[in-house]
Formats: structure tokens, sequence, C-alpha cells
């Protein structure tokens, strides 16, 4: 049964995609460097930390965490992968965002035109009831719709 | 114009206008929008140098490149000398084979050039590279409230909770277009709320903790909270000394790695925790206990990374974030004690000590110390560990460290500095 929530648009746009999960901080140098050093296609989380997401895909995913931590390398790192191709789709935070990930967003929308939708302060309910695999809707005022 | 809810001066609207050109209304739009995302209300004026922490020319930061391109072909400049985190490469002290250069050489590709758009926009000298910006040796030390505009998470938590300077954990190129436009929005840990701690860490070890894991654990508990920590005192006594510094410098790396921590307050020793003490509490914190027992449970909880766990090491890592003088000297006297308990010469396992280049230049200028510590086979270079561990060779190899952040952000395996002094000489 799909399950609607509000939060604070970051960054606004139209998406729908697959969800990964974490309700660990996500540390964005470390989940996507390997990936993005070997010029992959794909993502492969390797962040060594993060037990949910260490070694899954996040091609092209939806992002939903709490927060990202870690390297202050983030942002960029996040702007980098983005311009890249395989930035994530979209990310969803249960909590306010965090400075390096607020940056990464930000950055990629001023320099390079590109839009990472992002939604944050979607509550501790929403990352109890999105689990990794499920389809996600997002739309431009700030609804998040778990299918 | 984009709608922003900030009161800006009339000076930053018309650069957010772009009455001054594109790429400082682009500079201006990128701080504005980065403050509105937590709520500032204004910018507030930076006091001293910047801290970069983007020292690589990683060919794939192509977006940074271009960023600062636009910024020297403006002329837009960040108004003080700024500081910058560690090179990548050191190849005459971090010996490398063919492949594994040639895979750096691909890996770092645009270094010479990158070096060269930081000296234009404004580095310090050319050895201003370290994640150790603020010891006395390199010099770029804010004061007790200076409004900052810094990156490197371990300069950041260092500058915030030992000098009391105010910085929020800025990412790459933010602190240098905060640089540029000489302001930073005021939220966050440059506010007296945002230095409020959300969390009291009660310590209840029988003896001084390893900086590394007890930063660790509080890093993953709080994530990016403020801490207040209660008990350290009693085992590092109450007077901001060399050995104090370096553990802390050490412990609030490894929260700031293993979480997002840009501040802690330990009381009676840190400027804030010392003015205010326990008044720093915010209302209805959270408490963590830590004890003999937790740390253990942290430290066993570390992943290992090697293909094979029972491999022997082919390269020591100390020093991330980079040792300070008396580090050094520690290291030094540790490892001949030990070598002479084996009675062996030279350390077995490769061994790198990483420091500022400022430290290490002084480091030689004691000629019997620096000849001392080539006669037990230990190098000391400026490099960068977690940039050379980036190489895929590189990785692949069994390396260890007593660096939690080193650890948290590639294959090194971790050991406290007993454990590593031990089998730098036996392996």
């Amino acid at each position: 049964m799909e399950k609607a929530f509000k939060g604070r648009v970051v960054l606004a746009g139209n998406i729908k995609g697959e969800a990964v999960v974490t309700h660990q901080g996500l540390n964005i140098l470390a989940a996507f460097q390997k990936s993005a050093l070997k010029k992959s296609k794909r993502v492969i989380c390797a962040d060594q930390n993060n037990t949910e997401l260490f070694n899954k895909d996040l091609t092209n995913k939806i992002i939903c965490l709490p927060q990202t931590i870690g390297s202050t390398t983030g942002g960029m790192v996040l702007q980098a992968v983005s311009q890249l191709g395989i930035g994530p789709a979209a990310m969803l935070f249960s909590q306010h965002i965090d400075s390096l990930a607020a940056a990464g967003i930000i950055l990629t929308h001023v320099w390079n035109g590109k839009n990472i939708i992002t939604i944050d302060q979607l509550g501790e309910d929403f990352l109890q009831t999105v689990k990794s695999g499920q389809a996600v809707e997002v739309l431009e005022d700030g609804t998040v719709i778990v299918y | 114009m984009f709608q922003y809810k900030m009161t800006l001066t009339n000076d930053e609207i018309d650069k957010l206008d772009g009455k001054y050109g594109l790429t400082l209304q682009k500079a201006m739009k990128t701080v504005v929008l980065y403050g509105e995302a937590f709520g500032a209300k204004r910018l507030v004026p930076i006091n001293g140098g910047i801290h970069l922490v983007t020292s690589f020319g990683i060919p794939m930061l192509t977006p940074v490149f271009d960023i600062m391109n636009e910024l020297i072909e403006n002329g837009l400049l960040p108004e003080h000398p700024f500081t910058v985190d560690p090179r990548p490469l050191d190849y005459e002290n971090v010996k490398c084979n063919i492949l594994q250069k040639l895979v750096f050489g691909i890996m770092y590709g645009k270094q010479k050039e990158y070096e060269e758009q930081l000296k234009k926009v404004g580095l310090k000298d050319n050895n201003s590279f370290t994640c150790t910006c603020y010891l006395p040796e390199v010099g770029n030390i804010p004061k007790k409230g200076d409004i900052l505009s810094w990156a490197e998470s371990s300069a950041v938590v260092f500058a915030n909770s030992v000098l009391g300077a105010r910085t929020n954990r800025n990412s790459g190129v933010i602190e240098l277009l905060c640089g540029v436009i000489g302001k930073v929005p005021e939220f966050g840990l440059i506010t007296d709320e945002g230095r409020k701690a959300k969390w009291l860490i009660k310590l209840k070890t029988s003896k001084l903790p390893n900086p590394q894991i007890l930063g660790s654990a509080i890093g993953i508990k709080v994530v990016e909270d403020v801490p207040y920590i209660e008990g350290l005192s009693e085992f590092l006594g109450e007077e901001i000394n060399d050995s104090v510094i370096n553990y802390l410098k050490d412990m609030g790396a490894a929260s700031a790695s293993n979480g997002a921590i840009g501040l802690y307050h330990v009381e009676n020793i840190t400027p804030e925790a010392r003015d205010f003490g326990k008044a720093l509490l915010a209302e209805s914190y959270k408490t963590y206990v830590i004890d003999d027992e937790e740390l253990k449970k942290v430290q066993a909880s570390y992943p290992v990374m090697w293909k094979n766990s029972n491999a022997i090491a082919k390269r020591c890592f100390i020093g991330c974030p980079q040792l300070s003088l008396s580090q050094i000297y520690w290291w030094l006297e540790e490892i001949e004690k030990n070598l002479k308990l084996t009675g062996k010469k030279k350390v077995v396992i490769n061994t790198i000590l990483c420091a500022a280049p400022d430290i290490i230049e002084k480091f030689k200028k004691d000629e019997k110390a620096f000849n001392r510590l080539n006669a037990t086979g230990v190098k000391l270079s400026y490099i960068c560990p977690l940039m050379y561990m980036n190489n895929p060779l590189c990785s692949k190899q069994p390396v260890i460290t007593n660096s939690n952040k080193l650890r948290t952000y590639t294959t090194a395996r971790f050991y406290t500095d007993d454990v590593i002094l031990e089998k730098i000489v036996k392996a």
C-alpha cells in the first residue's frame, strides 16, 4: 500500500525510481570514489562503514538516508560524479540535509546546470517505511510517495 | 534573480544581480543558496586564510578545475593567502613499482596543472600542502572567535574545538567560493546556538583511551552533533600542552571521519568548555557512556578489508592527520626502543611517518635526530596516505596504520600504536 510523506524542498523536481535505503550516515567520498576513479558506468557503494549499502549498486537510484558524513571532499565528489552521469537520481533525507550534501547539490545546480532532486526533513517514519528496491516517487512540492 | 530569504547588503545584492560579472554572480548564488539551505539570515565576514581540502589533480574533478579557471580568468581571488591539504605523491620517500606509478600518472594526471591553479588563486607558498595547517610551523592559525571558511574535516574540528575559532564543515569548493566573497553564511557552528552540545559523553574507562578509538566511538554515535566530553581531563589534565594537542588532534580526526563531528567540547580543557562548562549542553541532551567494553566493541566492529586477513603487512602509514613535530620525536624514540628490544637495526615493514613540509624541514634541521630516524629505515614524507591508497594497485597491498581516518576511507588495517610498534619491528 502506498504511503506519502512531506518534506522540505532543497532542489525541486519530479522523479520516480528505485530506492536504496540506509539508516546510517553515508560517506560520499568512500561510497563513490572507487567507481568514479575507475570511470565505471555503475556505482557499487564502497563505504565499508555503511553495512547496509556496502557493495550495493547505487547506479541511478534514489538514495534514502539520514545524512551524509565523512570527508569534506563530499560535496565536490557529488558534483563530479553527477557530471560523470553516475550521481544519484535523487536524495531523500529523513533529517535536515548536512553541509556536504548541500554543497554538492548546489554546486551541481549552479555551476553545471544539473539537478539532483533533493528533499530533506522527511522524518524517521519515512526511513522506517521505505525499503531498498521499492519504487519511490518524488513530487516538486516535496511530497514523497513510497509504493 | 532567484528568490532569497536572507538579508543581504546592497553590495551583495549587486553581486547576486550579476553587476560584477557572471562568475562572481555564480559564486554568490552558490554561497547564498548554501546558507539558505541552513536557514542563515545573513552573510558574515571571515578573518584570516581559508584552508582548502582539494590538493589533488584527479581528472574526474573537471568541475573543480573549471571553477578554478573561471576564478583566475576573472581575477576573483581570496583576500588572504591560503593553505591546502597534502600532496598525493612523494616518489622519493614512498616508493612505488612501475605499474603503480603508471596508475598514479593517470589518477593524478592533472596534478601539475592544478598546483599551478592553486598558486594563481593565492596559495601561501610551496610548503602549504598539509592537513595540519594550524600547527605553529605552518602558521595558518586562527584565533579564538575568528570566523573561518575551512574544509578538511580534521582541520575544521581542530579549529573549532581546540582553538575556539568558528567554521562550518564546508565542502571542497564552497570554502574557496566563500573565501572569494570574503564572507560565510551565518549558521551552524558559526553561531552560539549551533555550538551547543546535544550529547553528554561520560567517559568511564579505566585508563586514557586510545584517541583514535575514542574519537571513532563518539563519531559513530553522535554523527554530526556536538558532543560535550566529561571525564577526559582526569587523564589528560587541564593544561593545554603538546601531548594534549596531539591527543585532541587525533581524537577529533577520528570523530570527524567516523561520523561528521565539526566541534567537540572537552570539560576543563577546550576553550569554550573552560568558559562555560556544562552550560554548553543543549536542552534535552542525550547521554552516551563510554567504558572499556564499549571501546572494545567499537574496535571489534572494524571490518578487515584485506583479501588475506593473515597477510603480512607490506607498508605502514603513521600520521593521518599528519604528525606534529613532537609526535615525530615520540615515534623516533619508541621505534628505537622497540628495535633495541628485538636486536634489529631497521624496521621490517616499510614505514612512513607523514608530516607537513614545514615540520619535516624543521625536523631535518635537527641533523642528529634525522640521522637516527634514517638509521631505523623509517621514511618521513609530506604525502597524503589516503590519496596514495586510492590507487587500486596500492589498496590491494596489505597496509597497516594507526589512523582511524585512513582505515575508514581505505583498505588499510587499523592497529593501536603499541601493536604498530610491535609489527614494524617484528613483522
